[in-house]
């Protein structure tokens, strides 16, 4: 008795003695936002990722590659719901090099829809060439690569509560996190204080405006507006099958339940006659 | 233990095979009249759910090999071209990573399983050390599998934990070097990863089916600790342990679907969607949750070398615990000082575990140490010492005695 008293006198005193020693992290804080994607019934909304794939293309495509999507993703199912022509056209406004030619040469030609999004830069030594020293990322998995720590015990309920969109909320507070620095630090030519940023110092000047990109369906041409369609966007972008995916998944978990259920009464039924 | 070996088919063709390899009876014996103790409780499930895990994790992987690519440059495309492009291949990698996180939550419920019913005990010492090599070797086919999309925390995982032999004496060096194939984590690491990320689960196979074997010459222990005594005892296999099984494991894979199908990235860190880059480190390098305990013993322990023998002695110690442990009792249940221990060993683990998520720097890492001690302390002076110091409480005298009805109104059983 007297060693499981001292043991657990020892483990608790060392966690509760300890404890407020450990928060002293520059924590931030990132918004939660509510997405249509979210929860298990969650889809794209078509016109949002539409309007996120133009702010994409005006305003991002400028520095960001996004090399992992083809221009025939654009049309695919659970996709922001181009037709076959309108993502013809699309790619068709991209040159691509192709080659060599029967000549040896490399040449180029209209886009297609099996080609890829090119990168804005050649390489990467070119990229940092144009900006400081800094690489734009490519985009084409930057919502699942970038989260939100949830901590504890938050984070247990994330498991129930299916949130997987720390992404895109990141995100959005990043593109919306632009300010001005406390007293006190100091940046540089290129740099730019961001809210959401890991260290605060972005090397990414604050990209959106308002009124910068003109959206036909009457949606607010806002910063917050344009911040919102884009990380949906670029959801779909590193989650192309989404949909599919929870779709699949609820008819699987029924299913599930049904065959638990039946299995649960031939369990009792055969174990009954053991009593 | 061992169920009736006269069966005899009755369809001549199987007779014909019968006669000349006696499979039919061998998976009759084993599998149909194999006795087990009647008073099996749903923690003894998840040794089917875990021979389930590894045929999953073998299937999906065996696929996604058709489509991926083991070259630094090209290893992280072709996991994202498996997830954009081959048929239902999101599907597949989702259930393969996922499926090593289920794998792990069920290994770790059947050796605490093991702990508190004391299943290492003789004559089962083989069984639980055979055990540990399958724990071993799982480890290492997950840490090696978790390299190949070369993410960012693919890459600098293999560059932590490769570096661990440097602390070798001597040798360190040049067995690190080896095992990189160069003279950091590059192109050749990844390729020898792979190849043995493939042999790996075959080799978890041939162990699985010793571990077995074992378990089937032995017999099952069972929650009272108490040996099998009578035929009233036990039961066939089939039907009662098959239909338990079932269910307990569609419950498992209701669960296991759940991540797959809702949170596919909730045990996965996001810097592993950034493609490695030697030269950005990433600002926490965190192993997958299933390695964090034995990641904070390993960073608990200020000297490199002793923080690698530390990591392999955590790990290691469990396989002398058949003589560590002093009780002759096996069963918790009748072990009221023992039951204590353990729960707190239990949430020592959870919290080595919250610690290894967690920057190694200050408090941190002092708690870190106190729980690595007493990691250490639980198995090599705590568990000697209770036999000894602890008095058991009475065991029942048969299995069947505390399960079925007692025609006396007086006795009262405990419930199995």
């Amino acid at each position: 008795m007297f060693m499981r008293k001292t043991a657990l006198a020892i483990f608790a005193a060392s966690v509760l003695g300890a404890a407020p020693a450990v928060a002293a992290e520059d924590h931030i804080q990132i918004q939660r936002q509510s997405w249509s994607f979210a929860g298990p019934f969650g889809t794209f909304d078509r016109a949002q990722i539409q309007r996120g794939y133009r702010v994409y293309k005006d305003v991002c495509a400028a520095c960001h590659g996004m090399k992992l999507l083809a221009f025939r993703n654009l049309a695919q199912p659970g996709g922001p719901g181009f037709s076959e022509a309108q993502a013809r056209s699309v790619a068709a406004d991209y040159k691509i090099t192709d080659g060599p030619n029967d000549k040896g040469e490399m040449f180029e030609r209209p886009g297609r829809l099996s080609d890829y999004f090119p990168s804005p830069d050649p390489n990467e030594q070119a990229a940092r060439a144009r900006f400081n020293g800094s690489l734009p990322p490519d985009l084409s998995v930057i919502a699942k690569a970038r989260g939100v720590e949830s901590g504890l015990p938050r984070g247990l309920f994330d498991i129930i509560t299916q949130y997987q969109e720390g992404g895109p909320d990141y995100i959005f507070a990043y593109l919306t996190g632009y300010g001005t620095p406390p007293a006190g630090e100091k940046l540089t030519d290129t740099q730019f204080w961001n809210n959401a940023f890991p260290g605060h110092k972005t090397s990414m000047r604050p990209p959106l405006q308002n009124s910068q990109v003109d959206y036909t369906d009457g949606t607010p041409t806002t910063i917050e507006q344009y911040s919102r369609d884009v990380s949906a966007f670029l959801m779909w972008a590193a989650e192309p099958h989404l949909e599919a995916r929870k779709r699949i998944g609820f008819q699987a978990i029924i299913f599930l339940l049904v065959l638990g259920a039946l299995a649960y009464f031939t369990k009792k039924k055969v174990w009954a006659d053991l009593h | 233990m061992s169920g009736d070996s006269d069966f005899q088919p009755k369809n001549p063709v199987l007779k014909w095979i019968e006669r000349r390899l006696p499979i039919l009876s061998f998976v009759n014996s084993s599998f149909v009249s194999y006795l087990v103790p009647r008073n099996l409780n749903y923690w003894w499930t998840f040794g089917g759910i875990l021979t389930v895990m590894l045929a999953v994790q073998i299937v999906t992987g065996i696929v996604l090999v058709m489509h991926y690519t083991p070259t630094s440059a090209e290893a992280f495309n072709s996991v994202e071209h498996i997830m954009r492009d081959v048929n239902y291949g999101w599907l597949l990698r989702y259930i393969h990573a996922n499926g090593a996180s289920m794998f792990f939550l069920a290994v770790y419920i059947h050796i605490f399983r093991g702990l508190y019913y004391g299943s290492y005990k003789e004559p089962r010492e083989i069984l639980w050390i055979l055990g540990v090599i399958i724990f071993v070797l799982m480890m290492a086919a997950a840490f090696m599998g978790y390299v190949l999309p070369w993410g960012q925390m693919s890459f600098w995982a293999a560059t932590v934990i490769t570096n661990l032999f440097t602390a070798i004496p001597l040798v360190g060096k040049a067995i690190t070097q080896w095992l990189w194939g160069g003279y950091a984590v590059d192109q050749p690491t990844l390729q020898r990863f792979f190849a043995l990320h493939y042999l790996l689960p075959f080799m978890i196979v041939g162990v699985v089916v010793l571990h077995i074997w074992a378990l089937h010459h032995v017999g099952q222990g069972n929650p009272t600790g108490i040996d099998v005594k009578s035929d009233r005892d036990t039961i066939p296999f089939t039907p009662y342990a098959t239909v338990k099984d079932n269910f307990a494991l569609i419950c498992f894979l209701i669960v296991f679907a759940w991540f797959v199908f809702y949170i596919p990235n909730y045990m996965g860190h996001p810097d592993n969607y950034i493609p490695a880059n030697p030269l950005q480190t990433p600002p926490h390098i965190v192993p997958e949750w299933y390695f964090l305990p034995f990641y904070a013993i390993l960073r608990a322990i200020p000297n490199k070398l002793m923080g690698v023998v530390a990591l392999f002695g955590s790990i290691g110690v469990l396989a002398f615990l058949p003589w560590l442990d002093t009780s002759k009792v096996r069963s918790a249940r009748f072990r009221p000082l023992y039951k204590q221990f353990f729960w707190v060993l239990v949430v020592v683990c959870i919290g080595l575990g919250y610690l290894g998520s967690k920057p190694a720097e200050g408090a941190y890492v002092i708690i870190a140490r106190i729980l690595t001690a007493y990691y250490f302390l639980h198995f090599l002076v705590i568990l000697p010492a209770l036999g000894y110091l602890e008095t058991p409480r009475p065991l029942p005298t048969s299995i069947s005695e505390p399960v079925l009805p007692r025609k006396s109104a007086a006795a009262v059983g405990r419930k199995g």
